[in-house]
This record gives structure tokens, sequence and C-alpha cells, in this order.
């Protein structure tokens, strides 16, 4: 008898489609994944949709409507295994820059009939509100981490991502490093790998895709950075990004702000 | 008879979350809703007093399936703002950058999105148990794709290549070799591949609108021109916001676009493009269109899935032509000093024309940023043509009422992650 196939269900809150669209870029490997997996949700692929409960759930985007923050408890009931999938999903996302201005005010900048739009204050992670089993970063993640993740799962292993800074990779590829060469702000030494060192090999500095590697010394980097002749605005700025909510992004660039208005 | 509604609460093989309504009294159509509760993301507001610069990171995040029509209309706004003139050579790569995008969002949609809903199937994955051949070949299309906006842009998801005067680094002449031979098989393919879903069976329907595109006197539009309609008018992009309005109507709380001198909605997208530019097609895509019979101005919105195959063959064509031809060699991008200014800019989005506005500071910064992203132009046009095509479906059956009508909001392509940013939006769950 065919044992019973894992369902996995895949869920999307604000956020751009990006990171599940990452699945289906997944083109080498997708039939693989789908035949492994039985996916009973995921609205921007199939018109199957089958209640919980579910094995695997993937949540991508953040919570910023009061039915989003209701709707996420219910997943969470339903699924035995939650992941979340990318910066949104993980830290809030760029819609999360909010969270810093009056939310009334933005809603009034971009609609002609503010009272229609019913959002909450912030954009938040779904960490905070229901458990997370794991979160995989990235904005957008990366596919082959994302099939590592599933993989793994399937196996009963845990997950081979990896924590290290985006400074190692530069290192690993052979990039000549952008801020000692050119002078090139880069965030790659607080930035957790994930992009495989992707922007310096264009020439540019990192922008904090991944989020704030673990143990990462943001104040040093800040430092270094006001020595070159950024002002802290500048630096609070590099760091309100598409993981500006991330805690450790998030504390440097206010204590960067707070030094500022001193 | 009584009245009734049909409600599908989530749409599937969509970008982004809604559902639609519609209320019937008898077989009479009192109302249709395409109901958009993707929460704002208030990306306008969020871009203000930010450095110019980054916009281009910023706005490509509105959508993940399109990044590139954001990145590219950012950039063309700013350079207009900055008095900036692209040379011919990222002119050039800027195309070829957004004919990676048109093969893989068109390649996702024709194959993964659309054509289950002409073969019977809830998605694409049920759909290559029977048809293996045929969903292979559009994976692999849409990897083409990927690869080449991965090539240029530095990842085919948010690239990161792109900047305001053109682009961080040029592609090394192998880079570009690489892809060649890929994208010569692929030619072949997007040829069959349309020629298999010309080859559907296609409802008997048309409905009236004025279709609107960009148009360029040279070349297939993609980043540059001005706009065309089916009424026969041009429009210089700088008078966007003079021809075309958002505004409430009773039955909706999302915006929704008209031509102001009519009063009335229309449509962008492949087939409007295709309806509108037809002889500005590649050699072998404008043959195709021939072949497989697309009329002069189709009218059915169902053979969009036609138009984006053509679409796909062009995009081969023109990509082939640009990396077999001379490799760039001169400068990444053109340099700016900052000045207060402001500057729009329209390209077209595999979705449809994508319009930009910014006014910035002598500082640089963001002041005010507007955008118009296709599909919230396309709404209102496609809740009238679903109240003609509700008429057509009806029956007793509701499930099968209902599907039918989101098997034509999908011959759009409705990217709602996209539209809400700026669409206004009103949860109404029952």
């Amino acid at each position: 008898m065919e044992q019973e196939k894992p369902r996995l269900a895949v869920f999307k809150f604000a956020s751009c489609d990006g990171c599940q669209l990452s699945l289906l870029d997944a083109e080498d490997q997708l039939l693989a994944v789908a035949g492994a997996l039985e996916i009973v949700y995921f609205p921007e692929a199939t018109s199957r949709m089958e209640d919980g409960p579910y094995d695997i759930a993937l949540v991508e985007g953040s919570v910023t409507t009061l039915h989003d923050a209701e709707r996420i408890q219910q997943i969470r009931k339903d699924s035995k295994y939650l992941m979340t999938i990318g910066a949104c999903a993980t830290a809030g996302g760029i819609q999360a820059l909010r969270n810093w201005a009056d939310t009334d005010e933005f809603i009034r900048a971009v609609y002609a009939k503010p009272e229609y739009i019913q959002v909450l204050e912030s954009s938040t992670p779904i960490s905070d509100h229901v458990k997370v089993d794991f979160e995989l970063r990235g904005c957008p993640i990366n596919q082959y981490q994302l099939i590592e993740v599933i993989q793994s799962l399937l196996a009963g292993r845990k997950p081979r991502t990896p924590q290290h800074s985006v400074c190692l990779d530069c290192k690993r590829r052979g990039t000549v490093c952008v801020t000692v060469a050119q002078g090139i702000a880069c965030l790659g030494p607080v930035t957790q790998s994930g992009c495989h060192a992707l922007c310096p090999s264009y020439h540019r500095g990192c922008y904090g895709c991944y989020g704030p590697a673990p143990q990462s010394n943001l104040v040093s980097l800040a430092t270094h950075m006001e020595k070159e002749g950024d002002s802290r605005t500048e630096i609070s700025h590099r760091l309100h990004n598409f993981n500006a909510y991330a805690p450790a992004f998030r504390n440097e660039s206010q204590r960067l702000l707070e030094q500022d208005g001193e | 008879m009584a009245d009734r509604t049909i409600k599908v609460e989530t749409l599937t093989r969509v970008e982004g979350e809604g559902g639609l309504y519609v209320r019937l009294s008898g077989d009479a159509v009192d109302e249709v809703r395409l109901e958009i509760y993707e929460p704002p993301r208030l990306f306008e507001a969020l871009l203000r007093g930010r450095p110019l610069e980054d916009t281009p990171d910023i706005t490509a995040r509105i959508c993940g399936i399109c990044p590139v029509a954001y990145q590219m209309s950012s950039v063309h706004a700013l350079e207009s703002a900055l008095d900036v003139t692209a040379s011919a050579e990222i002119r050039r790569l800027r195309r070829l950058l957004y004919c990676g995008e048109w093969i893989e969002s068109h390649g996702l949609h024709m194959h993964l999105l659309h054509a289950p809903d002409f073969l019977g199937f809830d998605s694409g994955l049920d759909m290559a148990k029977q048809f293996p051949d045929e969903v292979n070949r559009g994976l692999r299309l849409k990897k083409h794709g990927n690869q080449l906006v991965d090539m240029l842009g530095g990842r085919a998801i948010h690239p990161v290549n792109v900047c305001v005067g053109g682009f961080y680094r040029m592609p090394r002449r192998d880079e570009f070799q690489k892809l060649i031979p890929d994208f010569e098989w692929g030619l072949n393919a997007a040829v069959e591949t349309t020629r298999w879903v010309a080859g559907f069976e296609f409802p008997d329907f048309e409905t009236e609108c004025e279709y609107i595109s960009l148009s360029h006197p040279d070349e297939y539009p993609m980043n540059e021109g001005f706009i065309k309609t089916s009424s026969g008018d041009s429009i210089e992009v700088s008078h966007y916001e003079d021809e075309f309005q958002e505004r409430h109507v009773p039955h909706s709380t999302a915006l929704q676009a008209i031509r102001k001198s009519t009063g009335r909605p229309y449509l962008l997208g492949p087939l409007a493009r295709v309806n509108l530019n037809r002889e500005q097609l590649s050699p072998t895509a404008r043959q195709l269109a021939d072949e497989v019979g697309l009329e002069p101005l189709c009218k059915n919105p169902h053979r969009a899935i036609i138009a984006r195959g053509l679409e796909i063959v062009h995009a081969y064509e023109e990509a082939l032509m640009i990396m077999r031809g001379d490799h760039p060699t001169g400068k990444p991008r053109e340099s700016y000093s900052y000045q207060a200014g402001e500057g729009m800019a329209a390209t077209e989005a595999p979705r449809g024309t994508l319009f930009h506005r910014y006014v910035i500071d002598e500082a640089g910064k963001i002041v005010k940023a507007v955008i118009i992203p296709p599909t919230s132009q396309n709404q209102a046009q496609i809740e009238a043509d679903l109240k003609q095509w509700v008429t057509q479906v009806i029956s007793d059956d509701e499930q099968q009422t209902a599907r039918q009508c989101e098997n034509l909001v999908r011959a759009y392509d409705p990217c709602i992650s996209c539209s809400t940013h700026f669409l206004n939006v009103k949860i109404e769950r029952t």
C-alpha cells in the first residue's frame, strides 16, 4: 500500500509573492518535490484548497491586519511544522518601516479615502504571534535553501543552512572586499549568508537582504562607517531596509538615531 | 427566481490575494466585484525621505514576479528627473533584462497558472502527469527567463544589478555566450508552445474595450515610447495622469482606472500590446501570429494566452539578437549630480503599462512617489468583462459558474500583490 505523503500548505500574508515563487522557480526539482509531498493548499499554484491538518506549513509575509493576526493562529493550530519563508515573515519586511512612522499619516499619503483602509499600526514577523519551528531568511529566500529545508524535514534531519556572515562568502568566491578596496559601505560583516555574497560580486555593498547574522558586531561596523564619514542618520537608514525590524538591526538603528538626537 | 450570489473567497493561480463576488437577480447580473483583500504595504509613503538610489531595490519588492518592471519604470523616471540619458548600450541591456522577465513571467502564467483552465486541471503540477512534455518544456522556458534575469540582474527575484544610470557592472562576454545555445533551443520551443496553446478550445466570447499600450516607432514596446490606444490616440507619457484617472465607483471599494475623456475602463497587457503593435513583433513572432490565426484586433480575453506565447517568441528572438551582437564595452552607468525636480516614466510590465512619477529634492531624496501598476488599471475592465461573461456561463451549478468566472479573471494574469499598495482596500468577508 502506498504510504501517505506529507501534506504541504503554503500561506501568504503581506508580501510580494517572491518567496513562494522560489518554490515554483526551482524548475528542476519542482516536479520531484511535488511528487514527494501532497500540495494541498497553495493558492498561487493550484485551485485545490483543502483544510488542515497540514504536516508542513510554509508562511510568507508579515502580519499587518487584524484578520491576518487571527488567521495565523488558526494556521498554527492546523500545522504540525510551521516554517516562515523570507524577510517579511521572519522580520516584518520592508513594510515594517511604518513601525517607525505614523501609520495613519502613511495611509493618508497613499490613499484618497483613508477610511477604507483597515490595517494594524505595525507590520510584525510571524514569530511575534505564534511559535515558529524554523525561519528561512532572505529577501528573497534562496530556493536551494528552501529545497534543503523541505528535504531535511522529509528525511527527519536538521536543515543545513549556514549562519556565517556574507564576508566569509566573499572570501570563498574570491571577491575583493568592496569596503577595503573601494570604500563602499557594505553590510556584509553583519549580514547572514544565503545569497553567496551577491552584491559585492556586482561591485556594490551588501544591503542586508538576509538580515543580521548571529553575534554580529553592529556597533563596530557603525563606528567604522562613521569614521569613513557617514552620518549616523545615513548608517541608520542603511539598516532600515528589508530586515529593519529584525532585533539586531532595529536596536542598532535606534541607538544611532538616539545618539544623533542627543 | 430568487436572488443569489456567487462567491469565490480566494482566487487561485493569481499573484496575491483577492476574491470575487457576483450578485444575481434570477439570471440577470446585479453586481460583479473583484475583491482585493491583500493588505496594503504603503510603498509610496515609505519611499519618502530615502535616497533616490534606494528606489530600484525597494520598488522591486512590490512584486516578486515582475521586479524588473518596477526597477525599469523607477530608473527611467528618476533619470528623467535628473536629466540623465542612458547610453545605447545600457538601453540595449535593459531591453535584454526585460526579455528575461517576459519569458519568466509569461512562461509561469501560461503553463502553471492558465493552461490548466483549458485542460481541466487544478494546477500545472497536476497537469504535468498527463502533459509531461508540455509542462517540462514550459518549466524550461521559465527557467531560461530566470537565467537571463539572473545573468544580467544578479538574481531572478529582486535583481541587484540595476541602478539609476544603468548597471553596477557590465555582463561579461562569457556570461552572454553561455546562454545562447539554450536560447536557440528556447526560440523553437516557444514557437511550439504557442502553437500548442493556440490549439486550445476557446470560448466564443468577445468584449468591447479600449486597448492601451506603449508604442514605439522602431521597436516592440518595452521601456519607452508613447501611449497608443485602439481608439487612435497617441499620448505622451508625461500626460499620463491627465488622461487616466483612478476613481471610486459605488459598487467597489477599490480604485478603478478610467480614460478621462470617455469615462470608460480600458485594458492593458499582452493582448493590448499585440493588438496595437503587431507589426513590431520579431519576424518569427509576426509570422507565427498569422499562422495560428490570431485576429488583427483580438477581442477575446481568453486568447491572451496566445499573445503571451507570441511575446515569449519575440523575447527569445530579440534576446538572441542582442546577445549575438557586439558585446557591450562602455561604462556600466551614466553619472549624475543631484537636482530638485520631477520625473515620470512608463514601461511595459508583463501585465501591462506601469507608470511611475517621482519628485526629488536637491539632496537626492524622494519627496513624492506615485506608482500606478497595470492590474489596478485593468480591474474595472475585468469587472466589466465578467458581467458579460457571467450571463454566458451561468448554470444551476454554482461551483461550475464560479469556476468559469475564475477562469476569465486568470486570463488577465492579474497581479494583486502589485496592485494593492495603491488600491483602496476594504476588507469585507461574509
